[in-house]
Formats: C-alpha cells, structure tokens, sequence
C-alpha cells in the first residue's frame, strides 16, 4: 500500500516539476537511496559495519563505463556483467572479512574501499585515472534516449521503488526476523540454527548488488566518472545516511539520502560556513534523536499524540 | 539417546572439559551441576556444535554428531535454551518463538508451526498478553519462559537447558521446573544445566556432578541429594535454610 503511495508520489513529481536543476537533484537523491538501501540492509538490519562501501558504487560504475565506453557493449548488457563482478568482489571478499566483527570489520572494508579507490585510479590505461571516464552513453529503450531529466528521474526511482519492494519483502519474512537476531546475538542466532556465516555473506553480496546498481545508473545518467566519486568520503556519506535516516529501517534509507543529499545545496548561503553548519545539523540531529530521523519524529508524533489525550496503542522498547 | 564418551573440548590450548562421559535416555530428565566454571556451559554449547574444537565420541540416537554444524544439530531435534536467556530484545515476543522455528520454515510447515506457537502460548499463557511487546520489556522470569519456548519452536527432542533459575526469583524457578516437568511427562528429553543444585536435583531423575572438567559423581537424583560430599559441597547447610525458608 505504501509502496503505491510512494510509485504515485513519484509518478506526480515527475509530472509536476520542470526545472532541470530540481530533476538532477532528485535524480542523486535517488541513486543515494539505493546506496542507503543497501548498506542499511548490511549495517541496520544485520550490524555488519561496512566503512568501503564506495568500492561497490566504483566497481558497478566503472565495469559499465569500461565495458560501454572502451569495448561498444549495450549497456543492458554492461548490466548483468557490473552486477556481477560486484556481487562476485562482494563474496569474495566476505568469506575472509565477516570473520571480524564490529570495528575490525570496519577497518577491514575501509581498507578495502581504499584498495577499490587506488586501483580505480592508477588504473589509467582502462579507468582514465585521475582525468577521468568521459563518453558513457546514456541508456535507451528501442529507440529512445532516457536522457532527458524526466527520463533519468524515472528510470532511477523506478529501481528505487522496485528495490523498497523487494528489501521490505525480505526483512519481513524468516530472513528479515533471522538478520535482526544476529544483530541483536550471533551467538543465539546459531544457537536457533541459522547459519549466521551464509547469512551475513549474503546479504554482503545484496548490497554490493544494490551498491553496483546505484554505480551503473549513476554512469550512465551523468556520462562522465572519475575516482573521486567513489573515495572513501563517499563511504562515510552512505554511513552518515544509514545512521542519521535511522537503522534498520527502509524508509529510512529514503530520509537519510534526502538529507544528506539536500543539506549542502540548502547550506550554500553559509558560504565559508557551510561545513561547520553541516557538521552541527548533524551532531544536534544525533544528540537528539539518536535514533535517526524515522525513529525520532514517530517518537515525537507518538507523544504528541498522547499529549492531546488520545492513548498511543504501539509498543516501543 | 544422547551419548557422550570422554569428551575433551578445548578453547584454543585450555582444555575446559576433560575426558567427560554421560548419557541421556529417551524421556529422561538429567541433571547435571556443578559451581562457576566447571565446564557445564562449555558442554552444553559443544553438543550444539557452537564450539567446534572437541575431541571424544558424542552421538545422538546412535548418529555420530562430529562434524555438524548448529543448524544441522537443530534440525535433527536438539534444542539450546542458553544461559543469560540470549533474547532477541526489540524484536517482538512473536518474532523471537518464529525465530525458534527458523529452519522449519523453509520445509513449509506453515501450519505445524501456527500450531507449535499456539502450544506454546498455551503453555505460558502470560507470553500471549505480551505477544506484541519487545522481548527486552519482558521481567526475567517472563524471558526466560520466552527462551525455553522459542527454543519449543524448533520442535526438539532433546531439550537444553543452560541455568533457567539464573536471578530468578525461588517461586519462578519453581515455576520453570514444573512446566520442565510437564514438559517430560508429555514425552521430552532433557538435559539440565544448573548452579541451583538442589532445585534441579528435586526434579531430574539423574544427576551428574562436574567438576573442574570431570564428572566426579554421577546416579539417581535423590542419591545425590542424600550424598554427603555433595551436600557439602553444593547443599551445605546454610544454603539449604536459605532455600527451604523462601521455596
């Protein structure tokens, strides 16, 4: 039901704006939802930390640019192949990796998110290095471009409804309720016989999935790609939106990108201030609602509604 | 049942357990006791195959359990309720017994598991009042009812119990041993772990005493009651007022 509010908002927005300045800004939102998603999947749902997540928007972005750009591939076909280099990357470096646990795995993907970053831009011969990729094609349908910004703004929340239907779908069945509990204790979650090591490299390997996704739509859309989009800030950034949107929380993913996406575009008056602003909308968001947003304003709307004397039914812990 | 033949786990190079033999019969329930750091947790936590580094023979019904891993272990009818009840706490009391039939899920027994819960909640009725709220609001005693019937949810026959009295209350403790023995009078296996030596020895029909890695005594439950070196070693007189005061 949501997620039809959600694929009619979207419809309507699409319909309704016409500044190309706005289409590109939801266009980012968009594809920084899907990185969330992803990550929120990993970190909110299973707290698996993962501080190199930008390796996978690189590699899912870089395998299309290379493939469409250098060797003529479709892009539909340059698809399946990012997708897949992502998730195999994904796996293999989850056997070793999700052995540690809370800061160690931090440091462990962070040095892996490096390793991306580096490779992505010493690489020049294939990656163009520090210049740059330039002449990705845009996608296209038959004969049409998806170009435009209309276009690009479908094709992006479109995946990004398809991805909500799908992690929602996943979060409520046993798989959902079996990441929640090795959140909450690997121990016991063996103890009731979930395999913890299988599960957590799968869900590993889903949001490298949704990462590389994010990565092609965002080659494809912007054209051009250089290393500095996939640096280890961006890693921080899919964090900060995970954290501040609220964890393990679908809908969250979508506030968090909105947030983080908008702030510095809102922020711009500050000028020479702007990141000091930045930095404290952030803390007093933390200091107040250590939740994240979602939790946080339910919260609030939840007291409020016990203020003006209507008893609240949900239970919180 | 359940037969173990000189079982030596190690945590790295610490031998925790040391040559331990015991068994378990259909319908039985077992107790095994024994103070801080006996190895009682240890044994309990290698026959889940939770620590895979042990030596010796275990078998359940007469299959070698070498070599399997947990879910494995679950899915041919060995549950663990763990010491400290190892709830899932913001998840609701409802989404923590389905995670006890984690792996029955994917047999498609929809409708054997909605049955399971509506045993369980049958059996601790005060879970179906909560079944909405966060396991981590419940009382101690209430979860450790939620962890004996999440690990219910898994369908065992062979049920662990790793210190159910742990900071309960002695009328809760009461409580949880009877519905144990309810449990085995409607055909359960149990083994039960226990600090609360006297508790447990009152309601098993064996016991063993463990110590430092050794099974040092071993018979019927009220031999060990009556034994001498055991009521002074985990009886002893003060101990007993003290229970038999507040029981």
């Amino acid at each position: 039901m949501r997620n039809i509010l959600f694929a009619v908002a979207i419809l309507l927005a699409g319909l309704g704006i016409s500044s190309p300045y706005h289409f590109q800004l939801l266009t980012f939102i968009g594809i920084h939802t899907l990185l969330a998603l992803g990550l929120n999947m990993l970190m909110g749902y299973a707290g698996q930390i993962s501080l190199g997540h930008a390796a996978f928007y690189g590699i899912g972005a870089y395998t299309t640019a290379i493939l469409t750009a250098h060797f003529n591939w479709s892009p539909w076909l340059a698809l399946p192949a990012a997708l897949f280099l992502a998730v195999l990357i994904a796996f293999l470096v989850a056997l070793p990796m999700l052995k540690l646990s809370g800061y160690y795995l931090g440091m462990g993907t962070l040095g892996f998110g490096m390793i991306t970053y580096v490779l992505i831009r010493e690489w020049s011969g294939f990656t163009g290095g520090d210049s740059g990729l330039v002449g990705i094609p845009p996608l296209e349908i038959g004969p049409v471009s998806l170009s435009s910004g209309r276009a690009c703004f479908y094709v992006v929340w479109g995946t990004v409804v398809l991805g909500f239907i799908v992690c929602e779908r996943l979060v409520n069945s046993r798989v959902g309720r079996a990441l929640r509990a090795i959140h909450d204790s690997e121990q016991a979650a063996c103890a009731m016989g979930i395999n913890t090591a299988q599960l957590k490299i799968s869900v590993f390997m889903l949001s490298a999935f949704l990462a590389a996704l994010a990565g092609f739509l965002y080659a494809h859309l912007v054209s051009f790609i250089s290393p500095n989009t996939f640096d280890f800030l961006t890693s921080i950034r899919i964090v900060t939106m995970v954290v501040i949107g609220g964890m393990a929380s679908i809908w969250g993913s979508l506030l968090g990108a909105t947030l983080i996406t908008l702030l510095p575009e809102w922020l711009h008056i500050f000028s020479d201030y702007e990141m000091v602003v930045y930095g404290l909308v952030l803390m007093v968001i933390m200091i107040f609602l250590p939740q994240g947003l979602t939790r946080g304003l339910l919260d609030i709307y939840e007291r409020s509604k016990r203020r003006a004397g209507v008893p609240s039914t949900t239970a919180k812990g | 049942m359940l037969r173990i033949r000189n079982l030596k786990c190690y945590y790295g190079r610490i031998r925790a357990i040391n040559g331990v033999s015991l068994s378990v019969k259909p319908r039985e329930m077992v107790a095994l006791i024994g103070a801080n750091g006996a190895g009682k947790s240890t044994l309990l936590q290698t026959i889940c195959g939770l620590l895979p580094g042990w030596e010796g023979d275990m078998r359940y019904e007469k299959e070698p359990l070498s070599g399997l891993r947990p879910p494995e272990i679950v899915r041919r009818g060995i549950s663990l309720v763990p010491e400290g009840r190892l709830l899932f706490p913001p998840m609701s009391v409802l989404d923590n017994l389905k995670l006890g039939a984690y792996l029955r899920y994917r047999r498609r027994e929809q409708a054997a598991i909605n049955g399971d819960l509506e045993h369980v909640l049958d059996l601790f009725p005060v879970l179906r009042e909560r079944a909405r709220q966060p396991a981590g609001t419940l009382s101690g005693g209430e979860q450790q009812m939620l962890a004996i019937g999440r690990a219910l949810m898994a369908r065992p026959r062979l049920l662990l119990l790793d210190e159910p009295s742990m900071g309960l209350a002695p009328f809760l403790v009461k409580l949880i041993l009877d519905i144990l023995v309810q449990l085995k009078d409607d055909g359960m296996t149990i083994l039960l772990v226990e600090q609360n030596a006297r508790a447990a020895l009152q309601v098993a029909d064996r016991g063993y005493v463990l110590e430092n890695g050794h099974i040092v005594l071993d018979g019927p439950a009220d031999e060990l009651l009556a034994d001498q070196d055991v009521k002074r070693a985990y009886l002893g007189k003060d101990y007993r007022e003290f229970y038999d005061g507040r029981a």
